[in-house]
């Protein structure tokens, strides 16, 4: 790789990948060359299950900002999922 | 006109520790001698571009093979694999050498090739490529394109690649032909003088090409990055340096 620039954090959840829905294990964040988008560098998400093979991933490049955007609008989502579980926990 | 024919097929090598590794393989048809080429992929992987480049030096006139370093990564689509492989780190560089030798003496054992031996690598295989003819003595010409973490940062020192390939500088076996992009941040100018510097601190046979107005990679048609006339320039410069080397 040319960044050498990964984070890898556990995730539980579900991916849809070319062959169709997986559990997910990890997501692996970078910032290398893209395989798709037009960009020398993107910010490249990848949902994976590495125990089923390099097909179990489902994956994003992103252009900086657009990473950005996804960083803030993840902060606010989840914000106002925690006050939700808050008031069910409250109401329960 | 004169009849033309190569063949391209995929098939097995041994590479590092005697492990087997898949490849791909294009040549002339005909008995030879035939100049032979090493090629190793980029960090997006074996991909298509890898085997379009093996074919095209078959059309050259070349044997050429491109080794899969991702092999023990999985099998699969090549970006899969490729995001697994940069996951997982990359690969150890040990276990390139071992591969690239691997890959080396396939072609040499090969009844059709003359015994001279080229090696050409783009982006992380560039860095691997410079690696390679610095931790080995069996071929006759490297080529980088645009060679990657050449020159590592001290806080960029992986488990996987402990040292920078600039400090095998002096163990250097063969002529190298450098190209670069000026534009380019991973190898940047400057880091491309420092790659210069010890080349000829050394006494190497080194002769580097810098385009302006090329970044990172600007051989891959189907990338933004793309330039043609540098592109052209930098095959033609590949191609003039193997005839001298390995015909």
């Amino acid at each position: 790789m040319c960044t050498s620039i990964v984070e890898i954090v556990k995730a539980e959840g579900s991916g849809k990948g070319s062959n169709g829905w997986f559990p997910i294990t990890n997501t692996v964040v970078s910032y290398d060359h893209p395989h798709y988008a037009m960009l020398e560098e993107a910010i490249t998400i990848d949902f994976v299950n590495h125990a089923l093979g390099p097909g179990a991933r489902a994956a994003v490049e992103l252009t900086l900002e657009s990473a950005k955007a996804l960083q803030s609008a993840l902060a606010k989502a989840i914000e106002a999922a925690e006050i939700e579980e808050g008031l069910r926990t409250k109401a329960a | 006109m004169a009849y033309e024919s190569m063949i391209a097929e995929t098939l097995s090598i041994s590479g590092h520790n005697n492990e087997m590794v898949s490849a791909y393989s294009a040549r002339p048809m005909g008995p030879g001698p035939f100049p032979a080429v090493v090629l190793i992929h980029h960090l997006p992987g074996w991909s298509e571009w890898y085997r379009e480049a093996t074919r095209r030096f078959a059309h050259h006139g070349y044997a050429a093979i491109s080794h899969n370093l991702y092999h023990r990564v999985g099998e699969g689509n090549a970006e899969d694999v490729a995001a697994k492989a940069r996951a997982e780190g990359g690969v150890p560089d040990d276990q390139v050498v071992g591969d690239t030798e691997g890959a080396v003496q396939w072609l040499k054992a090969q009844p059709y090739t003359n015994g001279k031996i080229g090696v050409i690598g783009s982006c992380s295989g560039g860095r691997q490529a410079f690696l390679y003819a610095c931790k080995a003595s069996s071929i006759d010409a490297v080529v980088e394109l645009w060679g990657g973490r050449v020159v590592q940062a001290e806080d960029d020192r992986p488990e996987k690649q402990p040292v920078q390939p600039l400090d095998f500088t002096k163990d250097l076996s063969c002529p190298i032909l450098g190209i670069f992009g000026n534009e380019d941040r991973a190898p940047s100018p400057e880091q491309v003088d420092l790659h210069e510097a010890e080349l000829k601190k050394h006494g190497k046979d080194y002769d580097f090409h810098r385009y302006d107005g090329a970044g990172h990679g600007f051989f891959y048609y189907h990338r933004p990055m793309y330039c043609v006339e540098q592109a052209q320039d930098g095959w033609e410069k590949i191609f003039t340096f193997f005839q001298k080397h390995l015909a």
